[in-house]
């Protein structure tokens, strides 16, 4: 009699067969295993190739990501032996100024985790206060387990996480999105990575009130602000991709202008450099359109001096420093 | 008796694994998942309790196991349900719907006959679950 099987039904033994395959048998003891094979199965080089050539600076922080992606490589071909080593924790802290790249490196970090094999879907769910914290008693903690389940096989990235404790007020809906995210970073952390990020300052005393936080964050990773000549480095980098260059004689201004825009209160380093490009787009279109004629790529790509010149940052004197 | 609604409900008891798969299946299609408990096992009894709002926006299967948990916490001798609205459609439609628990022993039912006018019978189903109050119908 042939075996036929009925619709939806699963063979015993092919099912189990297939279900076993997975699994393979740990490699023998003497057995030797290529890591730099490893490393290129797992197409991890690509990016961190892309976080040295499209990130400038942050050498401490390329560093502790280098040092990761190692680590998970090396937990892997442990496992292949038969090693179980525990799952690492990698709930981390990133602390910096304004615009030095905190969300960018989540973002790269959460496909770096996922081409490792250490989250499930490397999705970046970025939220504020705003998202966890609710406006009335019984309206935090549902909406703090939904934004949990969203970042659920990926990456949870908590901008301005001081905001969630609020010392003056005791009885702030704060805590109790805290004590969530503790329970869910202790007892899923299969699930999910927590990255928080805020400035230095305000994360210290952050995590001097809720020392439980601070111990199950394994990385602290500080991100120092960017020198001048990484400040002109990234410059370059926006420009270019946005398809536009600075004329031989500009060169100089846009120096000396970063260097005056350093200098003046609220410097969001990066960001401020984006600004200050933009700026510089606006006035370059309006000369343009103000001289009006023809024009041809060159006019249409290449930002003059002037461009950069009419900005306030030339015209207004030193700030006080503030 | 064991009772037979939704998907997969001839098969043996799906494991968490299983379950997993499942829900992946359903994100992937871009179908929201939403828990649903009762313990009135009747064919006709359609609608459930809810186990909070339907879950959007999801992208992994871990938070939707994560709420069938908490549910079966809560409710250990419940009928536990996971529905998946496919809402291509314009309107709430249920692409896919199957019991995710089960209480430990479920009586079954009875045929009730009772005899109208003209010698006429009318059939109805009984669960012998609900034989006890809502709550304390399956163990506890």
């Amino acid at each position: 009699m042939t075996e036929r099987m009925g619709f939806g039904m699963r063979s015993g033994v092919n099912g189990s067969a297939e279900a076993e395959a997975p699994a393979d048998p740990p490699l023998p003891a003497d057995a030797r295993i290529d890591l730099a094979r490893e490393r290129a199965d797992s197409q991890v080089d690509e990016v961190l190739d892309a976080l040295d050539t499209e990130l400038v600076g942050l050498v401490p922080v390329k560093t502790r990501i280098r040092e990761i992606a190692a680590l998970l490589l090396v937990d892997r071909a442990r496992a292949r032996f038969g090693i179980d080593s525990g799952r690492p924790n990698l709930h981390m802290c990133f602390t910096g100024s304004p615009g030095t790249g905190k969300t960018t490196v989540a973002v790269r970090l959460a496909e770096l985790l996922h081409r490792l094999g250490y989250i499930r879907k490397g999705h970046l769910v970025s939220v504020t206060r705003d998202d966890l914290v609710g406006q009335y008693v019984g309206h935090t903690a549902p909406k703090t387990k939904e934004v949990l389940k969203r970042a659920m096989g990926g990456v949870l990235f908590i901008d301005e996480a001081y905001y969630l404790y609020r010392a003056e007020n005791e009885r702030d809906y704060g805590q109790e999105a805290i004590e969530i995210l503790l329970q869910v970073m202790e007892n899923q952390r299969d699930d999910l990575v927590v990255v928080l990020a805020g400035y230095k300052d305000r994360m210290d005393s952050f995590f001097s009130s809720n020392p439980g936080m601070s111990s199950r964050i394994a990385h602290h990773i500080d991100f120092p602000d960017y020198t001048g000549e990484e400040l002109e480095a990234i410059g370059r980098l926006m420009l270019a991709r946005e398809g536009y260059a600075l004329a031989p004689e500009t060169e100089p201004v846009f120096h000396d202008y970063l260097e005056r825009r350093r200098a003046r209160p609220r410097f969001a380093n990066a960001r401020s450099v984006r600004n200050a490009i933009e700026r510089a787009r606006l006035r370059h279109a309006n000369r343009l359109i103000a001289e009006g004629g023809r024009v041809g790529r060159a006019e249409l790509t290449i930002l003059q001096p002037d461009d950069f010149l009419a900005s306030r940052v030339f015209t207004e004197k030193a700030a006080p420093p503030g | 008796m064991r009772i037979t609604q939704g998907t997969f409900s001839y098969l043996p008891d799906l494991t968490d694994e299983e379950i997993a798969a499942q829900i992946s299946y359903a994100l992937g299609r871009g179908w929201p998942c939403s828990v649903e408990f009762t313990d009135d096992p009747h064919p006709r009894n359609s609608y459930w309790e809810m186990w909070g709002l339907p879950m959007f926006d999801l992208k992994d299967p871990a938070g939707v196991l994560y709420e069938i948990n908490e549910c079966r916490k809560a409710y250990p001798n419940h009928y536990i349900r996971l529905n998946a609205y496919d809402a291509g459609y314009g309107r709430q439609t249920t692409a896919l719907s199957f019991i995710v628990q089960r209480p430990p022993s479920e009586p079954g039912f009875r045929i009730d006959r009772q005899e109208t006018s003209d010698r006429r019978v009318r059939v109805s189903l009984h669960a012998y679950a609900t034989d006890r109050p809502e709550g304390d119908r399956y163990g506890s």
